[in-house]
């Protein structure tokens, strides 16, 4: 895929990996795309699973190397298509919106929470200390403690992906609808510039 | 000195998250814990709201099982108005939980836990997922995503979309059914249980196969808590709370779902954002317990359909005697929950009522703190609120279904750890059969983040003075 047009949105990235050339053979060209669910509720990842059937045509032109839905741990150097669910809440979101921008060539905000922030965001209305405390030291019956050890720590405020990162592509809704999804998935595959605007909206 | 395995994250599951074990000098698993690493915080942030808005911000933990949340939600909501909602509302609402059901446990089975299954533990982890199921075994993969495609299409249908449908609202559901729409959804049912029967025969064909891991994959002695309908039968949108002990004595039985307090604690730790829930009288950790398929059908009398009843006959054979004690067979009871649920659904779609156009109680807000509790996929699903005099929202608190099996989850890590890793000698399908008995509870970490966070799975060793000494990754 050689994405030729750039999404009008101010916050186009410059970069282009590989000055926009693919990254694995002309001849058998397999686009390669990577996944991850932030803060959200997983449901813009069970959206795209709503393609049913036509996954099977996917898995002919397209590899998922990272994903929730596959195993590999680590996200690879080079991929062409990054789609990120969900809005950056914690230092792991916040790596990992990182490391999707300097590895994937084009960066797809997929669903409300990645693009404006949607229900995590409502948390930037409180004190980050009120909202754990209410969770687990007033909502418990034994043992309160803040979790502290082993977890990430939890950024204040929770931010859309493009304030964090450039996004090239844009999909808004709540989630966005299986066909939406599709639609924007094809044709990054064909090479063009999706205008998702045209299939789908806030809260849709 | 001792080691941390860390296994970052886990993969297959619905959500965040990360397990470490501690292995000693001699290269022994220790200890095994399984961190949730998002914090969402519904607890707080819905202070202020109107309660109306509840159900549709509360779908919002979980895109996987939205309606669980819709429904749990609105429950507490009619407990607010002091409703009793239309019989046939009731029964709507049923069909739309039965059809989540059904699209929820097809996930699990086909798309997150058959690679395991069919591959293998130790196949390349490079396609170990269900695009490696769809071209080992097409046909399979083609029933899983079709299974999935029906119960996702009937929540479209009735509610209008299939994520976050807003249909169903506090009092009863929006909008009645009509007879073209029931008709096409029954349409779909036979279908539906044809992909379910066959799967369901084929995995009874796996079971032999494993097992092994059906003796090592959480066989922990737990109690087991569920709903139970007024006949003690299998239940997932009311009814009462029933809880046996690992030797099948019923210990708490036909408790209103609204005293969840008296048997249900929470505790925290430092290590994870999942809270421990506990059954109150063994207290805190000893008060451990499954939810779920595996409880619910281990506490059900019957299923009350035909051909499920079959199954759950079957499945009961699975034990000498007593509750189905292994963790594993959460999968097999996930399959028989599908039958009963598309069987269950054909059955109310064809009763006369269905289609009765009185489907919504309309009152305001009489009473200020309100209690919904249903059966999600994974298990029991509890919202609370309070509310002040303008009906906006004070107080929420949140117990979700995988948090109930939190203390089970982290003592089935640790069973499957000590029995198959082996820190001399480290390799990948080692880790993957720990997160399997993770996937084996298919926790939803969506849902269990509401208050915490997501969780990944690493693998970490640390010494005896808690030093992180080496960290395993699955590549």
């Amino acid at each position: 895929m050689s994405p030729k047009g750039r999404p009008e949105g101010e916050s186009a990235p410059k970069r282009v990996s590989a000055e926009g050339s693919p990254v694995s053979d002309e001849s058998t060209r397999r686009i390669t795309v990577a996944t991850a669910w932030l803060d959200g509720c997983s449901g813009c990842h069970m959206s795209f699973l709503d393609i049913d059937e036509r996954l099977f045509e996917l898995a002919t032109k397209v590899d998922i190397v990272y994903s929730p839905l596959v195993d590999a741990k680590v996200l690879p150097e080079h991929v062409d298509v990054g789609i990120l669910e969900g809005s950056v809440s914690n230092a792991d979101d916040l790596e990992k919106a990182r490391a999707f921008r300097k590895c994937c060539t084009l960066l797809v905000s997929l669903g409300d929470c990645a693009v404006n922030g949607n229900v995590p965001a409502m948390r930037n209305q409180f004190k980050l200390a009120d909202v754990m405390d209410r969770a687990f030291r007033e909502n418990v019956t034994t043992h309160p403690v803040i979790p502290v050890a082993c977890v990430p720590e939890l950024l204040s405020p929770v931010r859309p992906v493009h304030d964090c990162v450039p996004v090239d592509v844009y999909v808004p809704g709540c989630p966005p609808r299986a066909d939406a999804i599709w639609y924007v998935l094809s044709e990054l595959i064909e090479g063009r510039t999706p205008d998702p605007a045209t299939v789908t909206r806030f809260g849709a | 000195m001792s080691r941390i395995v860390t296994i970052d994250p886990v993969t297959r599951i619905e959500g965040h998250a990360r397990i470490t074990l501690t292995l000693s000098d001699a290269g022994k698993v220790e200890d095994a814990r399984f961190h949730l690493t998002q914090f969402r915080g519904f607890e707080k942030f819905c202070e202020g709201r109107p309660y109306r808005e509840m159900p549709a911000l509360t779908a919002r933990t979980c895109g996987i099982c939205p309606v669980s949340h819709i429904l749990a939600s609105n429950k507490a909501c009619d407990h607010l108005l002091s409703v009793t909602i239309p019989p046939t509302a009731e029964m709507l609402r049923r069909v739309m939980n039965l059809a989540q059901i059904t699209q929820s446990h097809a996930l699990s089975f086909f798309h997150l836990s058959s690679p395991d299954l069919l591959l293998g533990w130790d196949a390349d982890p490079a396609s170990r997922n269900v695009f490696g199921v769809m071209r080992k075994d097409p046909a399979l993969a083609r029933d899983g995503i079709r299974l999935r495609q029906i119960g996702q299409t009937i929540i479209e249908m009735l509610g209008g979309k299939k994520i976050h449908p807003t249909w169903v609202v506090p009092g009863g559901v929006a909008e009645p059914l009509d007879a073209v729409k029931r008709d096409a959804i029954l349409a779909l049912l036979p279908e539906g249980l044809d992909v379910a029967k066959r799967t369901y025969a084929f995995y009874k064909t796996l079971v032999p196969r494993f097992v092994d891991e059906a003796r090592h994959f959480g066989t922990q002695p737990t109690l087991f808590l569920s709903l139970v309908s007024p006949k003690g039968h299998l239940e997932h949108y009311d009814g009462l709370l029933r809880i046996k002990d690992a030797k099948g004595n019923i210990v708490e039985d036909m408790v209103p779902a609204i005293e969840y307090e008296r048997l249900i604690g929470e505790a925290a730790e430092d290590w994870s954002y999942m809270k421990f829930p506990y059954y109150k009288p063994l207290g805190y950790p000893a008060g451990i317990y499954r939810v779920g398929p595996l409880a619910r059908l281990n506490n059900a009398d019957a299923c009350g359909t035909p051909y499920a009843d079959v199954a759950l006959a079957e499945f009961r054979m699975l034990q000498e005697q007593g509750p189905v004690a292994s963790t594993f067979h959460y999968h097999y009871a996930r399959l028989v929950e599908i039958i009963y649920a598309l069987e269950m659904m054909e059955r109310l779609l064809k009763s006369p009522d269905i289609l009765d156009t009185r489907v919504r109680a309309r009152a305001r807000s009489n009473r200020d703190e309100g209690i919904g509790v249903s059966e999600a996929p994974r298990g029991t699903l509890m919202h609370h609120y309070r509310i002040d005099d303008n009906g906006l929202i004070t107080w929420v608190n949140l117990i979700i279904a995988t948090g109930h099996n939190n203390l089970a989850m982290n003592q089935s890590i640790l069973q499957v750890a000590e029995t198959y890793v082996d820190g001399n000698r480290m390799q990948e399908g080692m880790l993957n059969r720990v997160e399997a008995v993770i996937r084996c509870y298919d926790p939803c970490l969506s849902c269990a983040s509401h208050a915490f966070g997501e969780m990944p799975l690493v693998v970490e060793l640390a010494d005896a003075r808690g030093r992180v000494v080496d960290r395993l990754e699955r590549r």
